[in-house]
């Protein structure tokens, strides 16, 4: 490793968790966010002192791809499964385990609409993090349910208009629902919507330890090359393009979530 | 007939009133004769006359209505005539059951109908809506509605459902709910109430299987939906609310403003293991707390 | 517009589904079928035709059900584990007898298993995967021409039976790229679609119509019990078998090898047998067009004393079982698969060099 390469490593670190296999260099493509985002689900599960009873269920889409660098136990679902394979990891296992599940938002809320909402209304103690790119990354791009108005995709390539209907916002979604205890949307266009991010994290992971219900946090991600965007216009658009449509903040906090994150996170 | 039931009819007759229609036209001679068969008959047509029939229910030989005594999707999809022909659009309209008791409805309807999979009418309406509604610059017609039960709708065809709404179809589901699978004996569903039994619930329903789903409030939350309200077909006050929520919801669609939805909670005395009567005070005291009734999304 | 196109396998079937009248298209992204999906996004919505994005493979197959309910011609594509998913819809496509056409351009399984080239899909597409009960007519193209011209033939028999008609390409044929010849294709007319759903007060006898899934389970006047129905589909699959066989063969009238093929791979032992008739080997082929119903009398006529099998598939062996199936015992059969691919990573392929290897190797003995 080069000088500067050592020098990265020293200001950003890196969490113990991601593998260092020389084989398995991070699969994806430059400027994508989904490895940030990672990241910090890692971090938080370093914090939290969660990374031995972790499982992580993974489903198909780019983040298909984290089941080889994370040392992690993981399970891969088939396309939009991850919370019926993440519900039944938690209940047979009974213990203090922390399952989440770790999805695209095609996986989440398209093809996997269904196993989502059943989980909710179940109330699975378990925590969905959704990696929203506002398009099919892995298959080139098209149009999915979270793609923003306007949005130039490859099966809407006069951009989505509301004849496509409009852009399904989950956390809000979900909000509605009894069983579902803590939702929150992030992003990963700047360090303080990270650190923001991170906190979310790591409060959806505490309502799920103290077993409140069901919880969820929504990352928004660039994706330059389906976006046809150098990585830093795909920021840029982020923030001006995407945000607007998609407010960050938590839509919903169970009574008491919070003070019990805290006692959690101790 | 035990004096409960006939009690219960008497009810459900008495505040129905007379649709002008079924004054018009009475019954034809030879349908008195196949219907009633001889000896039940004064009864029966007194029923027939006080209660009225919609002219879209279809008086066929081998189709009585399938459904158990006290059920109320008979009384719902009533209400969805009523307002068919109220509107005059029996001949625009196509209906798209599911799988569940309601899937025998349609049968004896004298509409257009495409029966779908289990939990898939909303994918079925979407296409039938784009592609026989292409040539309208408004996309009012036909006039494409579903027919589903809540397992239909929001267990096996949440999905379906969901992302209808988000591309914002402009058609109408209309969801029946009777808080369990009626059809298969009455297992828990996702909008069986805290506390119900069921069959895979026997102790009642507990936070430990989850909460029961608030579908019209959930749908209320997408853009695309622009309309959502919940009825219920207990009493002659709720049946005629629903009415005007499901005409509510057609006007929606014929106006092209996207997804219209209406719940109607309906009991299901078999398998609530309940007489008709206990079932509409059981849907009085514990459904409607946790199924507030009203209009969630609308003009 | 060129009649003369050099395109690609996958957007030949778009030219051909067009040529054939379609209306409809719904599909959910998958590789290696994302070029069909996306031309019709483009193309479709400026001629006025109906293209949808379904949220799953689950929900394409029933838009294709409710499309098809209205009378019109309907399509989807997908691969393998969209596949997967559509098995439902197939089942009821086949009671409801509403005919459309799913192209599925294979990829290998299982599971996910890779998006690159494979045959695994024959089984599940021949032999039904949903609800049992049914059968469904499966065209395998073998060069883009054919993806284009076998488009209006799949709408016409889904037309001409009321049943699905899948069209089972791979991600070779869908990828590769060979010149097309647009044309009108001609088939016998068909009684018009009566039966379609539009609303009552938009038929000429003011009745109702009715699409069910229940058929043989709710009487109806045409099939009062469930074995009337079941009847009826017999007879549909009878007529099916005897007069949709379609098959091509070369140089089966001699041959001591008959190598048989479908698909891409039908391609690969085209180039071995013509390298081995070079070199003196009397090698035929038989490559089956319809895989279901399959050409079992074809292959039947031709064994005879010293005759030799051998089936190329880009699998572990699933039309082997088919081929088996029709010879018995009168005849030595030989299988090659997949591990026979030139290199063990997913781009690997089984070349003409080394089934011409297999083909020397069987006459050798």
């Amino acid at each position: 490793m080069t000088d500067i390469g050592v020098k990265k490593e020293l200001v950003a670190g890196r969490p113990d968790l991601w593998l260092r296999m020389e084989n398995n260099p991070i699969p994806s493509c430059p400027g994508c966010h989904e490895p940030t985002a990672m990241r910090a689900i890692l971090e938080a599960l370093e914090e939290l002192d969660a990374v031995g009873d972790a499982v992580m269920v993974v489903g198909v889409g780019c983040s298909f791809a984290f089941q080889s660098m994370v040392d992690l136990d993981y399970l891969v679902c088939a396309h939009g499964r991850p919370p019926d394979g993440a519900s039944a990891v938690k209940r047979v296992l009974k213990g203090d385990h922390v399952v989440f599940t770790i999805q695209g938002d095609g996986d989440c809320i398209a093809i996997g609409a269904g196993a989502l909402i059943n989980a909710a209304a179940r109330a699975e103690k378990i925590t969905i993090f959704m990696l929203n790119n506002a398009n099919y990354g892995t298959t080139g791009g098209q149009l999915a349910p979270t793609t923003p108005l306007g949005h130039v995709t490859s099966t809407t390539p006069g951009g989505r208009t509301p004849a496509h209907g409009y852009p399904v916002r989950v956390p809000e979604l979900l909000a509605t629902f009894q069983g579902v205890a803590y939702t929150a949307r992030g992003a990963m266009n700047s360090p303080a919507n990270y650190q923001k991010t991170k906190g979310y994290i790591k409060k959806a992971f505490a309502a799920q330890r103290v077993s409140l219900g069901l919880s969820f946090v929504e990352m928004l991600c660039a994706c330059p090359p389906n976006w046809h965007m150098t990585p830093l216009d795909s920021l840029k658009w982020l923030e001006q393009t995407v945000i607007p449509q998609f407010p960050l903040g938590e839509f919903k906090d169970v009574q008491g979530a919070s003070g019990k994150t805290q006692e959690a996170t101790r | 007939m035990n004096g409960e039931s006939r009690e219960g009819l008497a009810l459900f007759g008495g505040v129905l009133g007379v649709p002008p229609k079924a004054l018009k036209s009475p019954l034809p001679a030879s349908r008195e004769r196949g219907d009633t068969g001889g000896e039940r008959t004064s009864d029966h047509m007194q029923r027939q006359l006080v209660a009225g029939r919609p002219d879209a229910w279809m008086r066929l030989e081998f189709n009585p209505i399938p459904t158990c005594p006290g059920c109320q999707e008979p009384t719902a999809t009533r209400a969805v005539l009523d307002v068919l022909e109220e509107m005059g659009m029996e001949g625009e309209a196509i209906l798209v059951p599911g799988v569940g008791c309601h899937s025998l409805i349609p049968f004896m309807l004298d509409l257009d109908h495409v029966m779908s999979a289990h939990g898939r009418p909303p994918d079925l309406a979407s296409a039938i809506k784009r592609v026989l509604g292409r040539g309208a610059a408004d996309r009012a017609l036909p006039l494409v509605f579903t027919l589903q039960g809540d397992g239909d709708c929001i267990a096996i065809g949440a999905g379906s459902l969901v992302n209808a709404a988000a591309r914002s179809e402009n058609i109408t589901v209309l969801m029946l709910n009777n808080v369990n699978y009626g059809t298969t004996g009455g297992q828990m569903s996702p909008t069986t109430p805290l506390g119900h039994a069921t069959s895979t619930t026997p102790g009642g329903r507990t936070p430990d299987y989850g909460y029961p789903v608030r579908v019209p409030e959930m749908l209320a939350t997408f853009q695309g939906v622009a309309y959502a309200a919940r009825g219920a077909v207990n009493t002659p006050a709720n049946y005629q609310k629903t009415r005007a929520y499901i005409k509510k919801a057609f006007q929606t669609q014929m106006a092209g403003r996207g997804l219209s939805m209406v719940e109607v909670l309906c009991s299901c005395p078999p398998d609530w293991h309940m007489t008709p009567l206990n079932s509409l005070k059981w849907i009085e005291a514990h459904i409607i707390p946790q199924f507030p009734l009203g209009e969630f999304k609308g003009p | 517009m060129a009649d003369r196109l050099f395109v690609q396998g996958n957007e030949a079937v778009a030219w051909g589904a067009v040529s054939a009248g379609c209306e409809a298209f719904f599909g959910y992204p998958i590789t290696p079928q994302n070029e069909i999906t996306e031309w019709f996004a483009r193309e479709f919505p400026r001629m006025g035709r109906v293209f949808l994005q379904s949220q799953s493979e689950t929900g394409s197959i029933n838009m294709l059900h409710g499309a098809a309910a209205c009378g019109v011609r309907a399509m989807t594509s997908t691969s393998g584990p969209g596949w997967g998913l559509m098995q439902e819809g197939m089942s009821n496509l086949a009671n409801a007898e509403l005919p459309c056409v799913v192209v599925l351009v294979q990829r290998g399984g299982p599971g996910a298993g890779t998006t690159r080239h494979a045959q695994m899909d024959y089984a599940s597409a021949t032999h039904g995967g949903g609800a049992g009960g049914y059968r469904n007519i499966v065209l395998a193209p073998a060069s883009v021409q054919e993806l284009h011209d076998f488009m209006p033939l799949a709408f016409h028999l889904a037309d001409k039976y009321r049943n699905p008609v899948v069209v089972l390409s791979d991600a070779i044929l869908g990828q590769m790229a060979e010149p097309l010849e647009r044309k009108q294709l001609e088939f016998e007319p068909l009684p018009p679609k009566d039966w379609a759903v539009l609303g009552k007060a938009h038929h000429a006898d003011g009745k109702r119509r009715g699409i069910s899934i229940g058929q043989g389970f709710i009487p109806n006047p045409d099939f009062p019990t469930y074995l009337s129905f079941i009847d009826h589909l017999d007879k549909k699959t009878k007529q099916m078998r005897q007069d949709e066989v379609r098959f091509e063969a070369l140089n089966v009238e001699s041959a001591r090898l008959i190598l048989v093929a479908y698909g891409s791979m039908a391609r690969a032992c085209q180039g071995a047998m013509e390298m081995a008739r070079a070199e003196g080997l009397d090698v035929g082929m038989l490559r089956p067009i319809t895989l279901w119903p399959f050409p079992s009398q074809a292959i039947r006529r031709n064994i005879r004393e010293g005759v030799q099998f051998l089936v190329v598939e880009d699998s572990l062996g699933q039309m082997v079982e088919d081929v088996e199936t029709a010879v018995g015992e009168r005849a030595p059969v030989h299988f090659l698969g997949m591990l026979a691919r030139h290199e063990p990573r997913e781009m690997g392929m089984i070349f003409p060099d080394r089934i011409l290897e297999k083909i020397k190797e069987i006459c050798r003995k």
